[in-house]
């Protein structure tokens, strides 16, 4: 097709603005890692824009030996794995049962998880019921509550409607019973649905930060956002009473450190997973 | 996707004879199929329901040693007190401005970026700004505010260190009442604009494409096949987007605005979250910021329950 010559001018303007937009997405990151990767002298002197200047993994030396840093980071893993596990055998379970139309007390059940999307307890009487029971400094109280999650229960049900019902027809004829349906014929075709939704759930747990805020007082249950948000606060604090005591603290390329590896996990796990919801395998599901 | 009536079909193949079952019978042989729900609703139960039995607490005077049911009963002196604070009815304001804020800038910007990316034609460019794109939707709000706050500082900071080389004067964003709302709204905008325009991406997708070469035909250019046949195909999924921003006015991004906020600025983003939070734990006046939060939730809860209704209206699925 012939293009006008409006059009081709579009079309460069068009690459640029976009390009524009997606180096904005990453450069605040670039930024942060450049000056993670820098020298103190050259960081204080505003010399490192995206490129680190006097390479050094100091920082990164400093962020590791530090116990509590080590402590919150695989606490944070555990939370992660245990969390999203758990968050996916129930999504899946609660998902079949919601394709189960003629299920009597099905619509009772789904009522209750509907009524969860309008209402809740609020934080303050959550936080007060959470001490009650014994929560509070409770390992499960940053792992089950996140793990029920209405939203990701309703897109795995639309892609295991969108499996067709042959399928399991034709297991149910040769006598397999639901949990086999559900583990041997639904979930090996829904792969992309459980790498993305499974990716949901470790974001959500990996970046949860107000229940370790409400929830927990001890050191020993102190989450990776809740350690970086300290180490970050207890930096400005110190900014505003005494200077010279910089020296002594976390500096600015201690701090870029600690952002940075508070951020890895996800970085890691990201560009394997996002590909489903790019390529659009989701897209159906998160249309509906 | 399969439509419902094939599925529910299918559905009942396993048990067609059901209807003719008794009740109880019908109950017992889908066991496993409870035993399945079961997890779900056990959490469902402990975490979401069990904290609703506190917001009695809301009409209470909450003393801890006396317990839920223990403390005086003071019916709705709590409320009163809430619509006489004016730290309240600053917070109730702020809420619902940045709200406003968010859906006039939040709203526009990730449609304009689908229909801008609809127009490349290299797939591989398409690709990499869209992996791009996406990244910061997954990044923590701790994280987010750390580097903003950093780009942001007046004295170390990236943009400031620009204004100065070109000869302006260094602003003190985070803490400066004139700034700090264009903060919020666009920090909110810079990590959520790529995710949010993947709903419109997979409306342009199923475009048929019939209906461009038809409008070429026509002698319709690549702007005006833009505004007859693409935005068209967006405009449910705007509309239903719309409604539910509108029904959650009352929520604010509590994270963005707790991890960003300083008491400098209270008297322009203090919503009633952070407000709730911050009062609980300075005075322990339980009775009271639990009122706060359900005033605030009953409110949310009816526009939530009237944005719906409106979604139905409109012929899309809402959300429940």
């Amino acid at each position: 097709m012939k293009k006008t010559r409006g059009e081709k001018v579009f079309n460069v303007l068009n690459l640029i603005l976009l390009g524009i937009l997606g180096i904005s997405c990453v450069l605040p990151f670039v930024h942060i890692l450049a000056k993670s990767l820098s020298n103190e002298v050259s960081v204080l002197a505003k010399d490192v824009l995206f490129v680190p200047k006097g390479f050094t993994v100091a920082a990164y030396r400093y962020v590791i030996d530090n116990p509590q840093f080590r402590r919150s980071f695989f606490l944070t893993i555990l939370i992660t794995v245990a969390g999203t596990g758990i968050g996916l055998l129930t999504t899946c379970f609660t998902a079949f049962v919601f394709t189960r139309r003629n299920l009597p007390g099905g619509r009772l059940i789904a009522l209750l998880y509907v009524v969860t999307m309008f209402f809740g307890g609020g934080m303050i009487a959550t936080y007060i019921l959470y001490k009650q029971i014994g929560l509070i400094d409770n390992i499960w109280v940053l792992i089950l509550p996140a793990s029920v999650n209405p939203f990701n229960i309703v897109l795995m049900r639309n892609f295991f409607e969108s499996i067709s019902p042959a399928m399991e027809e034709s297991a149910r004829i040769d006598g397999a019973s639901n949990t086999r349906i559900l583990f041997q014929i639904i979930l090996p075709l829904s792969k992309a649905a459980l790498a993305t939704i499974g990716l949901f759930f470790g974001v959500t747990f990996w970046n949860s930060f107000m229940g370790a805020v409400l929830y927990t007082t001890k050191r020993e249950m102190m989450t990776i956002q809740l350690y970086l948000r300290n180490m970050l606060t207890a930096i400005d604090n110190m900014m505003d009473k005494n200077t010279e005591m910089l020296d002594t603290l976390a500096t600015e390329t201690v701090r870029a450190a600690t952002i940075i590896a508070a951020m890895i996990p996800i970085l890691c796990v990201y560009p394997f997973i996002q590909r489903y919801f790019v390529s659009g395998i989701m897209i159906g599901a998160i249309k509906e | 996707m399969a439509s419902p009536s094939t599925r529910a079909a299918s559905a009942a193949t396993g048990s067609r004879q059901d209807g003719r079952k008794p009740l109880l019978r019908r109950i017992a042989s889908h066991w496993d199929i409870y035993l399945m729900a079961l997890p779900g609703l056990l959490l469902l139960l402990v975490f979401r329901y069990l904290p609703m039995y506190g917001i009695l607490i809301a009409f209470k005077d909450y003393n801890v040693i006396k317990g839920i049911l223990g403390s005086d009963w003071v019916a709705f002196d709590n409320f009163a007190r809430l619509i006489g604070s004016d730290a309240f009815k600053r917070a109730f304001a702020n809420t619902i401005s940045l709200s406003v804020l968010r859906i006039l800038f939040g709203m526009p910007v990730p449609i304009l970026f689908a229909l801008l990316l609809n127009e490349v034609g290299n797939a591989l460019f398409k690709r990499a700004v869209q992996t791009v794109v996406y990244v910061p939707h997954f990044i923590s709000w701790v994280v987010i505010a750390g580097i903003f706050i950093d780009l942001l500082s007046p004295s170390t900071g990236l943009i400031n260190t620009l204004i100065t080389a070109l000869g302006g004067k260094a602003i003190f964003f985070v803490t400066d009442l004139h700034w700090i709302r264009t903060v919020i709204v666009g920090t909110e905008v810079w990590k959520e604009f790529g995710w949010g325009a993947i709903i419109y991406l997979a409306a342009i997708m199923g475009v048929d494409q019939e209906l461009y070469q038809a409008a070429a035909i026509d002698g319709a250019g690549r702007f005006r096949q833009t505004i007859h046949v693409t935005l068209p195909a967006i405009t449910g999924t705007f509309l239903v987007l719309l409604i539910m921003n509108l029904g959650s006015i009352m929520g604010a991004n509590f994270e963005q605005i707790y991890t960003i906020y300083n008491p400098t600025v209270y008297a322009k983003i203090d919503v009633i979250d952070t407000y709730v939070f911050r009062t609980a734990f300075d005075t322990l006046d339980f009775g009271y910021t639990t009122a706060a939060g359900l005033f605030t939730q009953v409110i949310g809860c009816v526009l939530l329950i009237a944005s719906n209704t409106g979604i139905r209206r409109l012929g899309g699925r809402g959300v429940y």
